[in-house]
C-alpha cells in the first residue's frame, strides 16, 4: 500500500517536473513567432509608411521607414483621377447586402439540415458539399453573357445576387446549429405551437446570433476584397468597387505612383482592420472550430 | 358565441391542413435559395462555357457559328496556352510547397499550453488574410522594385547586382508564389494548429514512453494524426492555386507581362474573353482548366479514401 503510494507520488512528481520543463516555451519558439508576425505585419506597415508619403519617397535609399504627412493631399489626388469614396460605399453596400443575406439564407438552411427532418436530407446535404469543389469562377464568361441578359452589367445587384448564399455558408451554420441548438428545445417550441419559421425566427436565431455574426463578417470581407468579378461587370467610375477604383489607378501610367495607389490601399484596408480588431478573436475560435469539424 | 364555432372550425381545420402542408415543404423551401442561385449563377453558366467553347463567338456578333472542336485545336498548338498551364503549375509549386511547410513550423510552435499572449499570435497572424488581395500585390511589388523599395536596397547594401523581378519568368513567379505564401501560410497555420490540438493527448505519452524524442514524436504523432487536414489544406490551395489571377494581373500586366512571364489560365480566359473579346476560345480554356482542377480534386479525393482505408 505504502509502496504503490510512494510510487504513485514519486511518479506524479516526476510527471510534473517533466509537465513543467517541458511544455515551457523555448527562446527558440519566441524566436519563430516574432518572426512569423514581423513578416506578417511589416508589408502592412510599409503600405502605411509609403501611403502617407510623398510620390517621390518611395525612390529614397535607404527606404524611409516612418510615416509621413503626406495623407490627405494624397487623397485629394486620388479622388481628381477617380471617384473613391464612392467606391467605398459601393463595397460597403455589397458588402453589407451580402453579409445580411448571407447570415439569412445560410443559418436557414444550416438549421433545415440540422434540425429538420424531411425526405432527401442527406442526400441534398453531399450535393451542397460537393458544389463546394466546383470552381466556379470559371464559368465567368456565360454568367456575363447572363447578367447583360437581364440588364445587370455595370449594376451592384450583379454582385450581391450570386453572393447571396453559399454552399461555405449553409455547411458553416448547419454546424453551428447542430452545436449549439439542442433538440429539446426545438422541440418545446413546436410543442408551443410554433411553425418551422417561427421556431428558426425566435429560437434558433437568438441562440446562434454570435457565430452567425462572425460568419456574417467572414461572408462581409469575401465580398469586400473580391476583384474578378467587379472587374469584369463593372464599366462606370460611379459603380465601381474599391478594389477596381485602385487598379483603375494604376493604370494609365507608365510609372505607378505608388503614393497615391498605396494611399487607396489603406483606405479600402483600413474598415477590414478595424473590424478585424473588433472581432479577430471570434474570427479566429471560428476558422478553428470549423477546421476540426470539417 | 357558441354560434360562431361551427363556423370556425372548418376554417380552423382547412388552415390547419394548408399548416400542415406548409410545414412538409418548409425545410424545401429554406434550402432552395442555395439552389435556386447555384443553378443560375454557378452550375449553369459552367454548362453554358462547354456550349460557348464549341463556337465561335465574339460578343457584339449575332450570328455565332459552329465551329465544333476548332477552339481546342487552337488552345493546344497556342505556345500561350502553354504558358499559361507552365507558369500556372510553377507558382502552384513555388507557393504551396514553401507555404504548407512553414504553415507546419508556426501550428507545432503555436501548439504550446504555456504560451503567452497565444491570442495575440493568432489574430496578428490572420492579418494577411483579410487583407485584400489588391494591396496585397501593390504592397509586395513595390518591396520588389528594381531600382527602389526595401529589397533593392538591400540588394544594394550587399553590392549584388539589382534584380528586376517583373522581367523574367522565375522572378516573376517567385515574388507571386510570396504573395500567396504571405496571404495563406497564418491561415493555415491555424487550420493546422486546431487539428493538432485535437490529437489525443495519451498518444505523445505512449510515444513518449516509447523513447521518443520531439522530432520523432512530430514525425510519428502528430504528421499521421492531421494528415486529413493536411490533405483538406492541400486540396483548397490546389483549387485555389490553379485559379490564380489578381496577383498575376496586378504585378505584371493583363496580359501577364511582355513575354508572357505572368501569364496564368485564368488570367488567359480573362484577357481573351474580356480584352480580345473570343468568348468561344476563352471558354475552350475555361474548360481545360475545369477538367484539370476537377482531376486533381478526384485523385486527392482517391488519396483521402486510400488514406482512410489503410488506417
Amino acid at each position: 500500500m505504502s509502496v504503490s503510494r510512494t510510487a504513485a507520488l514519486s511518479d506524479r512528481r516526476s510527471r510534473g517536473s517533466r509537465r513543467s520543463s517541458r511544455p515551457q516555451v523555448s527562446m527558440f519558439s519566441y524566436a519563430v513567432l516574432v518572426l512569423a508576425v514581423l513578416g506578417c505585419l511589416a508589408p502592412l506597415y510599409w503600405m502605411f509608411v509609403v501611403g502617407s508619403n510623398d510620390s517621390s519617397a518611395i525612390s529614397r535609399f535607404p527606404p524611409i521607414v516612418t510615416p509621413g504627412g503626406n495623407f490627405f493631399d494624397n487623397i485629394v489626388a486620388i479622388e481628381q483621377k477617380v471617384p473613391f469614396f464612392h467606391s467605398l460605399v459601393n463595397s460597403a453596400i455589397v458588402a453589407l447586402s451580402v453579409a445580411v443575406l448571407q447570415m439569412f439564407f445560410c443559418s436557414l438552411a444550416g438549421f433545415a439540415f440540422a434540425k429538420l427532418a424531411f425526405r432527401g436530407r442527406s442526400a441534398l446535404l453531399v450535393a451542397v458539399i460537393a458544389t463546394m469543389a466546383i470552381p466556379s469562377q470559371l464559368g465567368i464568361v456565360p454568367l456575363y453573357m447572363i447578367m447583360s441578359g437581364i440588364g445587370w452589367t455595370d449594376t451592384l445587384q450583379a454582385l450581391i445576387v450570386p453572393g447571396a448564399v453559399s454552399a461555405f455558408g449553409v455547411f458553416w451554420m448547419r454546424q453551428v446549429v447542430m452545436g449549439s441548438i439542442p433538440d429539446e428545445l426545438v422541440e418545446a417550441a413546436r410543442i408551443d405551437g410554433c411553425g418551422t419559421f417561427r421556431t428558426y425566427w425566435s429560437v434558433v436565431l437568438p441562440n446562434i446570433r454570435g457565430s452567425a455574426a462572425v460568419f456574417g463578417l467572414f461572408a462581409a470581407m469575401g465580398a469586400w476584397n473580391d476583384f474578378l468579378w467587379p472587374l469584369v461587370i463593372l464599366n462606370s467610375p460611379e459603380n465601381f468597387t474599391s478594389q477596381v477604383a485602385i487598379q483603375q489607378l494604376r493604370t494609365g501610367y507608365n510609372t505607378v505612383d505608388y503614393s497615391i495607389v498605396m494611399t487607396a490601399s489603406i483606405l479600402a484596408t483600413l474598415p477590414l482592420l478595424i473590424l478585424f480588431l473588433a472581432a479577430g478573436k471570434q474570427l479566429v475560435a471560428g476558422i478553428m472550430e470549423g477546421a476540426v469539424k470539417g | 358565441m357558441s354560434t360562431d364555432t361551427p363556423i370556425a372550425t372548418p376554417f380552423a381545420s382547412r388552415r390547419g391542413v394548408r399548416a400542415k402542408l406548409g410545414e412538409r415543404f418548409a425545410p424545401y423551401v429554406y434550402i432552395s435559395p442555395f439552389f435556386i442561385l447555384f443553378l443560375l449563377f454557378g452550375l449553369l453558366p459552367l454548362l453554358y462555357t462547354i456550349w460557348v467553347s464549341l463556337h465561335d463567338w465574339a460578343p457584339l456578333d449575332d450570328v455565332h457559328p459552329f465551329v465544333g472542336g476548332d477552339n481546342y485545336a487552337r488552345m493546344l498548338s497556342d505556345p500561350r496556352f502553354w504558358k499559361a498551364v507552365a507558369n500556372t503549375f510553377s507558382i502552384f509549386l513555388l507557393s504551396t510547397v514553401p507555404g504548407l511547410v512553414l504553415s507546419l513550423i508556426i501550428a507545432s510552435v503555436l501548439n504550446n499550453r504555456s504560451l503567452r499572449v497565444k491570442t495575440f499570435w493568432r489574430m496578428a497572424l490572420l492579418v494577411p488574410n483579410i487583407t485584400p488581395l489588391v494591396t496585397v500585390t501593390i504592397v509586395f511589388s513595390s518591396i520588389f522594385g528594381r531600382d527602389y523599395g526595401p529589397v533593392a536596397w538591400v540588394l544594394q547594401v550587399l553590392h549584388l547586382p539589382p534584380i528586376d523581378w517583373g522581367a523574367t519568368p522565375f522572378t516573376t513567379q517567385l515574388v507571386i508564389a510570396i504573395m500567396v505564401i504571405w496571404r495563406w501560410t497564418g491561415y493555415n497555420a491555424l487550420i493546422f494548429l486546431a487539428a493538432m490540438q485535437a490529437v489525443p493527448a495519451s498518444l505523445y505519452e505512449s510515444a513518449e514512453i516509447d523513447g521518443a524524442g520531439r522530432w520523432a514524436s512530430f514525425t510519428q504523432v502528430t504528421l499521421p494524426s492531421i494528415r486529413p487536414t493536411i490533405l483538406f489544406s492541400v486540396v483548397t490551395s490546389t483549387v485555389g492555386g490553379l485559379q490564380i489571377f489578381t496577383e498575376p494581373l496586378l504585378f505584371t500586366s493583363p496580359t501577364g507581362g511582355s513575354n508572357g512571364q505572368g501569364l496564368t489560365m485564368t488570367l488567359l480566359v480573362y484577357g481573351q474573353a474580356f480584352n480580345s473579346f473570343h468568348f468561344g476560345y476563352a471558354s475552350s480554356i475555361a474548360v481545360a482548366l475545369l477538367v484539370i482542377v476537377l482531376l486533381i480534386a478526384g485523385v486527392n479525393f482517391v488519396l483521402a479514401r486510400l488514406i482512410r482505408s489503410s488506417e
